[in-house]
């Protein structure tokens, strides 16, 4: 049931009965969101729920369909980001959207740098008034400093001081937490805190509960590109907000199995790289479903890029099938039987561009070809195998899979490399990104694997999932295995602690 | 501070400069004696010009392989204009030059904007186009020193300070782009275009836009070369300046404009066009057939593109705590 | 394209019909043009349906084709090569070297072809091992390549080459039917054969469209983008002999911007100059368009620098047209 809050205030920006649509999908339905001065309000929601949307409607990249933005309100409307941010809306972004090259303070003032009396820049003046923004968020660099130098947090405090230099009354955050280590996000609170005292608007998006409850005055939640409901963080409990993200309770969407594990099939030995990851030692089973879980950045991705043959490690084995295999590249991986589905669907994942069936048969082209010859027949019955296995929602193989939604090209990716008839596969955050539907359709498909003999590696950074989908989980923590959890030490709490080194008891980190 | 002044690779081509001069002039010490070091300036001159315009292009993501059809375009106009209407005052031939080359730029520009064509199609179909309407406004025929006015011609060899008008238009032109690229908002934007193209937009930064001005920019500075060049050398036929947009090109990799945009700077193209204007005039100096010039260049090229990618090589994540407090 | 859409399980191969794709290709179009071409000329000019002209105008594209069709795929897989002329010069100047020493006709084809494939070997080892970008380096081995030819000859020429040798450009195989003209056949149908039918063409598009997406499928990118560059060089290397055969005579400055000629034939063919679309019937098409319109005007006793013009409005034209056109639509539809 959608519910108000009533509203104590007038809200800075209000958005109401927002629509953006794109060909095919209805990314924003009708939306509102209210942001009110010196709060921070949480804009909650599972991936694809539209919040990036929100914030591209928010900050004039993308103009809506339909549905008013008001500014104190007076309908607005954004045709361009300069619009948006002459209004005082300014956006932190996910990826830090900054210029390299650039020193920092151009970065702070990109677009409205003050200007001398000959309408030059003042670099002087634009130093000075950066220096007071950095000093005004305490951070340890000079103005003169390349941002490519920058680490990224020193980059987020960059656009922070950007968004304080437009003199912005509304703050955008999108998942600001999400590359930072514990002691800079401790400090991006205080920012935070400092940003409410002036009496900014804060929309704060984030995927951490602990987060949202602790910096949070409000919350809105989205899901699926429609408007749930909004409220005080007071008036709501940690499993209220889950059950109004997701639609429905967490614990029922992972399938029952019971495991039957066979022999070794792939065994990694001492697998070294020399900034990436080090000591990776574990053995993978026949049937097998192996969660990897860890922060983001600590490794796990790197990792098995490294064991698919794109980076190659300094040091270490691998043997599969108890015999010792040298992989130098991916196509070495596939022939060896070893599968790798990426987690950047869009540029590692499927070829956008070529139809549905030349992505499937890609990496299998030599079994439906004759003496390296095209077979078409044989390449449309391959593809149509595995796209009805994988139950594909599509209108013809010969379709462009640009077309296809974010669950059906995972699901092409898939298929791809099934076709190939592997031993392992890797699955790198399978479902990051998707809907609900497709969602258990994959966890499904994922046990129906395993019980047929393939070996599963799963990389989740979901823990309900990690929990609910693994048979035994490693977690991995600055590049290393920080544990090895199975059975009843399978528990929420001990993933975070081991994940986020805030456990006393003895790590295991030499095999 | 210091090395934001001197960067790496400016510093590395200045030194290969200066290292080119040493052993010249141990052959012949006449080489580096000032009049003729201000010669070399000089015959480098119009290539710095274009350098410069064609780095703008290319930091935004572009290229503009019409500037040397540009520049004799509108050498061509210009010398047909002088001898049809020989008391025209130079100041409005050059408004005249610049304001053609600025149109022809303008048209790159929009193409590039508008409809989204890649540079390299729209640039190498104007170079054949531009080249093609010189012969239909001259019908294939020259236009000689003797047609031209003595003001026309010998405005681009006039002294000033010592040096010959052309140089002091190199001059002006260096000075005014270090200003721009650093001092005005469309300079800053330039950069982050090229660099950052998702990032630019998201600051408000019109990505087409900036690239259509590059452009311009690049057009209008062939357009003012396209006169001087006539002048100085007192002729005007279809193909002069033949194959020369490679070399402004090849000036700006060596200067270590990286082709895939955003990263450079102004005094990189200057010196990129320094190093092979030395070699050019070095070489007969030597004793080694001009000949050699040709493939000299190339193999700086592949030396410069080789050496500039390797410093600019994106390293692997850093994950791993080489300091791993072990409790 | 919603999901919702096609709820049955059955996926059917392809939504429209062959005929259907092939109506509103650009190949079609581009062969509208090359008729309307053909007719006007034959209008125009009373010379020009005469088979011995005809034959005499395939002369203007024959050799630029060759190069065109294995520069189609290297410009689909991503990559260019702007060096291909200066290929040709240092190939034909290796073959007018070799005649100073006696080399008779068949060494002079094994060094053409040798010289091609070194080049083209050459520029494959800076863009695949030292992964640099492939129009920065071959413009630096365009300049390079030619320039080692000018060091070669300087001022001179060479001449004298074998009777034999002069088979390969001024000769005949039946009636007007040339040498050459097998050449572009047998070439073109190699290509053709190569990129739409085989295993390796299939690699190509999915590298031209994301070159990481084809890695991470299996496929050995680099490995692919080095065969490309040779079959380029090898393809310069035979046009060097053609060209040369037909010349009789080798200067440094031979083929002097061919290189654009041919990047301008494959861009017209309907091959995307940013990789991952075109075919070789376009490019087979694009090369009769440019040969068509060059020896049209030709007979209308337009010089060739005023053809170029032509050239230059269609390869920006047919690119920009359609385009225009969407803009227009897309503007009435709103």
């Amino acid at each position: 049931m959608p519910q108000s809050a009533t509203p104590v205030q007038t809200p800075v920006v209000s958005m109401d009965a927002i629509t953006k649509t794109f060909p095919g999908v209805t990314a924003l339905d009708q939306v509102k969101l209210d942001l009110y001065p010196g709060q921070v309000t949480a804009l909650v929601g599972e991936n694809g729920a539209g919040k990036s949307t929100t914030v591209k409607v928010l900050t004039g990249i993308y103009q809506p369909n339909g549905g008013t933005i008001r500014i104190d309100g007076t309908p607005i409307a954004f045709g361009n980001p300069n619009a948006a941010s002459d209004a005082g809306i300014t956006a932190i972004h996910q990826e830090t959207v900054l210029f390299d090259e650039l020193c920092v303070a151009e970065n702070i003032f990109i677009g409205h740098a003050p200007r001398n009396k000959l309408g030059l820049i003042d670099t002087r003046e634009m130093h000075r008034a950066a220096q007071v923004l950095l000093d005004e968020i305490g951070a340890p660099f000079s103005t003169h400093a390349q941002l490519r130098d920058l680490g990224i947090a020193n980059k987020h405090l960059v656009a922070i001081a950007r968004a304080l230099s437009v003199d912005a009354r509304v703050v955008i955050m999108d998942e600001p937490t999400a590359a930072l280590s514990h002691k800079e996000i401790e400090e991006l609170y205080t920012l935070v805190e400092t940003l409410k005292a002036q009496g900014k608007a804060i929309l704060f998006i984030s995927h951490k509960f602990d987060e949202i409850f602790r910096i949070a005055d409000r919350y809105t939640v989205f899901r699926d590109g429609a408007f749930v409901g909004d409220g005080l963080i007071a008036d709501i409990d940690e499993n209220a907000l889950v059950k109004m993200m997701v639609g429905r309770a967490v614990d029922q969407i992972f399938p029952t199995r019971t495991p039957n594990l066979g022999e070794d099939v792939l065994q990694v030995v001492g697998y070294d790289h020399p900034t990436e990851f080090a000591d990776i030692n574990f053995t993978l089973k026949r049937g097998e479903i192996l969660g990897f879980y860890g922060l983001v950045g600590a490794g796990r991705s790197e990792f098995m890029q490294s064991l698919f043959g794109i980076t190659r490690p300094s040091k270490g084995a691998c043997k599969i099938n108890g015999k010792i295999r040298i992989i130098r590249s991916p196509a070495d991986a596939v022939a060896n039987g070893i599968v790798y589905v990426p987690e950047d669907r869009g540029k590692q994942g499927a070829v956008i561009g070529l139809p549905i069936f030349q992505n499937i048969t890609l990496p299998s082209l030599k079994r439906t070809s004759r003496s390296g010859f095209l077979q078409l027949a044989e390449e449309f019955k391959l593809a149509r195998e595995y796209a009805q296995r994988l139950d594909l929602r599509a209108a013809s193989l010969d379709q462009d899979v640009g077309n296809l939604s974010g669950g059906n090209q995972q699901k092409v990716v898939i298929a791809k490399w099934l076709a190939t008839q592997p031993q392992v596969i890797i699955l790198d955050e399978p479902t990051k990104g998707i809907d609900i539907g497709s969602k258990a359709a994959v966890h499904e498909f994922m046990t129906e694997l395993a019980s047929q003999g393939l070996s599963v590696i799963m990389v989740s950074s979901e823990i309900p999932e990690v929990i609910g989908m693994s048979d035994r989980v490693i977690v991995m923590r600055d590049g290393r295995i920080a544990a090895e959890l199975s059975g009843d030490d399978l528990r929420p709490e001990t993933l975070v602690r081991h994940a986020a080194d805030i456990t006393t008891a003895p790590k295991r980190q030499e095999a | 501070m210091l090395s934001r002044l001197f960067p790496a690779r400016e510093t590395i081509l200045a030194s290969a400069i200066m290292l080119l001069l040493v052993i010249v002039a141990s052959r012949f010490h006449g080489f580096v004696a000032p009049s003729n070091l201000a010669n070399v300036f000089n015959d480098t001159a119009p290539l710095i010009i274009l350098a410069l315009g064609q780095t703008v292009v290319i930091l935004t993501r572009c290229i503009d392989l019409s500037v040397a059809a540009n520049l004799a375009l509108t050498g061509m106009a210009t010398a047909m204009i002088n001898v049809a209407l020989p008391g025209l005052p130079i100041p409005v031939i050059i408004a005249i030059a610049v304001m053609l080359g600025a149109i022809m730029g303008a048209i790159n520009g929009v193409l590039v904007w508008k409809l989204a064509i890649p540079p390299i199609v729209v640039t190498l179909g104007t170079m054949t186009i531009f080249r093609g309407i010189i012969f239909l406004i001259s019908d294939g025929k020259w236009v000689n020193s003797h047609e031209m006015s003595a003001a026309f011609t010998g405005f681009p060899r006039a002294a000033f300070l010592g040096l010959p008008v052309l140089s002091w238009t190199a001059i002006a032109t260096v000075i005014i782009f270090a200003i721009m690229m650093a001092r005005t908002p469309l300079g800053r934007s330039i950069f982050a275009v090229g660099g950052n193209p998702h990032a630019a937009v998201y600051t408000g930064i019109n990505v087409g836009k900036t690239q259509f001005f590059a452009f311009v920019i690049s057009g209008a500075l062939a357009g003012l070369t396209g006169y001087l060049w006539v002048a100085r050398y007192a002729v005007a036929y279809v193909d002069i300046a033949g194959g020369f947009e490679l070399e402004v090109v090849a000036a700006c990799v060596i200067g270590g404009i990286s082709i895939a945009g955003g990263a450079g700077s102004v005094g990189g193209a200057v010196l990129g066009a320094i190093f092979l204007g030395v070699v050019k005039n070095a070489l007969p100096v030597v004793n080694i057939s001009p000949f050699w010039q040709l493939a000299i260049s190339g193999s700086a090229i592949l030396i410069a593109v080789a050496f500039n990618a390797r410093a600019g090589r994106a390293k692997g994540r850093i994950i791993l705590k080489t300091t791993e407090a072990n409790s | 394209m919603s999901d919702t859409a096609a709820q049955t399980r059955h996926i059917p191969d392809r939504l429209n019909s062959r005929a259907f794709r092939i109506l509103r290709s650009w190949e079609t179009l581009l062969l509208g043009v090359a008729i309307a071409i053909f007719v006007i000329n034959t209008f125009t000019s009373p010379y020009f349906l005469n088979a011995w002209n005809l034959s005499d105008a395939t002369f203007n594209f024959t050799e630029k084709a060759m190069i065109a069709f294995a520069m189609a795929l290297l410009i689909i897989s991503g990559e260019i090569d702007l060096s291909v002329a200066s290929i040709i010069a240092l190939a034909s100047t290796a073959m007018g070297l070799a005649v100073q020493y006696g080399a008779g006709t068949p060494e002079l084809v094994l060094i053409g072809l040798g010289v091609g494939l070194l080049c083209g070997a050459f520029n494959a080892v800076f863009v695949t091992i030292l992964g640099l970008p492939s129009i920065v380096v071959t413009i630096g081995t365009m300049s390079l390549f030619r320039g080692i030819s000018y060091i070669i000859l300087g001022d001179n020429a060479f001449r004298g080459y074998p009777d034999s040798f002069a088979w390969f450009g001024q000769g005949y195989l039946y009636w007007v039917f040339t040498v050459e003209m097998l050449f572009f056949v047998v070439i073109a149908i190699f290509y053709g054969v190569l990129l739409h039918k085989t295993n390796f063409g299939r690699a190509v598009y999915a590298i031209g469209n994301n070159p990481t997406a084809a890695l991470f499928s299996g496929i050995r990118v680099q490995r692919v983008k080095f065969i490309l560059f040779l079959l380029t060089g090898l393809m310069s290397g035979v046009a060097a002999i053609c060209l040369t055969s037909r010349l009789g005579s080798t200067r440094p400055s031979i083929a002097t911007g061919m290189e654009l000629e041919v990047v301008t034939m494959v861009v017209l063919g309907g091959i995307n100059i940013l990789g991952g679309s075109g075919s070789i019937p376009g490019v087979v098409i694009a090369a009769f368009v440019m040969g068509l319109v060059t020896f049209g005007l030709g007979l209308l006793n337009v010089p060739g620098i005023v053809m170029s013009i032509f050239i230059g409005l269609l390869l920006i034209g047919v690119i920009a047209l359609p385009r225009l056109w969407s803009m227009f639509t897309a503007r009435r539809a709103s």
